[in-house]
């Protein structure tokens, strides 16, 4: 890697998206829409005493999902770009390292998915009276950190994808299972002993339950701690994937 | 002095089929070398295994001295895809900028490299609102900008009129000049004649290398079209040439 290369890819990727006015406006406009959306749904619910309304307990996972599964998206289709219209041709013949590319895209997007996780925070905390044991300033990390994981899975995928049509089929096959399976719908722990190991490998679920402990616990946890770390390091090593199956010479 | 470029039996399958046939070739420093040939000849892929991003089944391609494609050579070479490749949705002048910063050179090589090919007045133009020639001399800048020693161009001047074609072609020659080495295919034949050498390839296989002067001696006439019409009939006298 080579601290020049890796900027100027970081600024193209951010160049790229500010001249898409559309894309930003969705990006940082769709999430809240979606969460007062959810605001309405449990509205009228009852909250049994001593628990987190269903709102807070819904709305939480939802500030991770959001960056998880639009830049998933978001980057399956910029690096599927890339190799359509031959740019990633060129610039394999150029001093820019693999991983300048890939690193590239985690910073750029990551930052984008900052943004809107910092966003959609501010009108869940904001407007819709969220209520977290712990700091805002931990759950827009963890949401962060979801959308660099994101785009390293993006990455990945997309050296699978010839069009943009296989690339698009990546989203349920990546991002429904993590969201099944992450402990939303049903506790991690009630479930099926086959369904609890599928869970324990997908990285979501880690994020989900660092989610839950910032929403239970005033200050940090070793749990917490824990699950942090075991998302960025599966983001790494998709990166790392991403790098090895990227090849510079094709057919 | 050693050649810039060495081809040593290159084969070369793509999609299960042989489109290059054992190319041995050489192209010397400091000058404008053509490749020509029919469509579906096997230029793009020959220009592909100079620049080390096409996979190659035997044959050695050696460059400025190094294999082809390794890493020292990626700052030392530039290449023009056949189908411009530059960012639609930046600026022209941000695409530069960019290809600029790979190579380590600063904003005004971009923008000078932008004025080059004419199209200093269109810097701020969004990429995919040029008209195509200007998008296809946008990727041109971007091959340039990096002033390698050598430069891989795959059909550079398609789409471009006849006083911005004739500009190009000087701009080679005053490169070469400089002790740059080009390579470029083409499909026009009064650009042939403006090449130093000439490759002529047809169905993965070289059948002349040499001047545009030994070319028109060999085939016994002064017309360049006409020679390799010569050429390509006499390498297969029973088929005709799928010519272009
Ligand atoms: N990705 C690919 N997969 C399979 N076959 C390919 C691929 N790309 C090119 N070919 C085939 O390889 C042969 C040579 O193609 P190439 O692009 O090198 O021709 P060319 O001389 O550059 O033609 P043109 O002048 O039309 O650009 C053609 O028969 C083409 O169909
Ligand atoms: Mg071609």
């Amino acid at each position: 890697m080579n601290p020049r290369i890796l900027t100027a890819t970081v600024t193209r990727i951010l160049q790229q998206l500010r001249h898409d006015r559309r894309t930003i406006a969705l990006l940082v406009a769709v999430p809240a829409v979606l969460l007062s959306l959810v605001y309405y749904m449990y509205a009228d619910q009852p909250t049994a005493p001593g628990q987190p309304s269903s709102f807070d307990r819904i709305a939480l996972v939802m500030l991770g999902f959001f960056p998880f599964i639009v830049m998933f998206l978001v980057t399956s289709i910029a690096m599927l770009r890339e190799r359509t219209t031959g740019t990633l041709e060129r610039l394999l013949t150029t001093p820019l390292a693999k991983t300048d590319l890939l690193f590239g895209y985690g910073i750029a997007f990551g930052l984008a998915g900052t943004v809107q996780a910092t966003v959609t925070s501010a009108v869940a905390y904001w407007f819709f009276g969220l209520q977290t044991a712990g700091s805002s300033a931990l759950v827009i990390m963890i949401a962060a950190l979801n959308a660099v994981l994101a785009v390293a899975l993006g990455l990945l995928c997309s050296a699978f994808a010839r069009t943009e049509f296989q690339a698009v089929q990546f989203m349920p096959v990546v991002v429904a299972p993590q969201l099944l399976l992450c402990g939303l719908f049903v506790p991690r722990d009630e479930m099926a002993g086959w369904l609890q190991a599928a869970s324990d490998v997908l990285p979501l679920s880690y994020a989900v339950e660092a989610l839950q402990e910032v929403g239970a616990h005033p200050e940090p946890t070793g749990t917490m701690w824990r699950d942090v770390a075991v998302v960025a390091g599966a983001a790494v090593l998709a990166l790392m994937l991403a790098a090895a199956t990227l090849r510079r010479r094709s057919g | 002095m050693e050649d810039a470029i060495a081809v040593r039996g290159l084969v070369v399958d793509r999609g299960g089929r042989r489109v290059l046939h054992g190319i041995d070739a050489t192209v010397p420093r400091g000058s404008v070398t053509g490749l020509l040939g029919p469509s579906g000849s096997g230029k793009t892929t020959l220009l592909r295994a100079v620049v080390g991003v096409q996979e190659i089944s035997a044959g050695t391609v050696t460059v400025l001295g190094a294999p082809a494609g390794s890493p020292p050579l990626r700052r030392r070479v530039g290449y023009l895809t056949q189908a411009p490749s530059v960012y639609a949705d930046l600026t022209l002048r941000e695409n530069a900028h960019y290809f600029a910063a790979l190579h380590g050179r600063d904003r005004a090589a971009a923008d000078a490299a932008v004025a080059d090919v004419g199209l200093a007045s269109a810097a701020g133009q969004l990429v995919g609102t040029l008209s195509g020639g200007q998008r296809s001399r946008a990727s041109l800048a971007c091959a340039l900008v990096g002033e390698p020693e050598l430069i891989v161009l795959d059909e550079p001047t398609v789409g471009q009129d006849p006083v911005l074609r004739a500009d190009l072609w000087d701009r080679f020659h005053t490169l070469a000049a400089t002790g740059t080495t080009l390579l470029v295919s083409s499909h026009v034949m009064d650009e042939a004649a403006r090449c130093d050498r000439l490759l002529l390839i047809r169905e993965g296989r070289l059948i002349a290398d040499d001047t545009p002067a030994a070319i028109r001696a060999t085939a016994g006439v002064d017309d360049l079209d006409e020679a390799f019409l010569r050429l390509i009939r006499a390498t297969q006298p029973d088929q005709p040439g799928e010519t272009r």
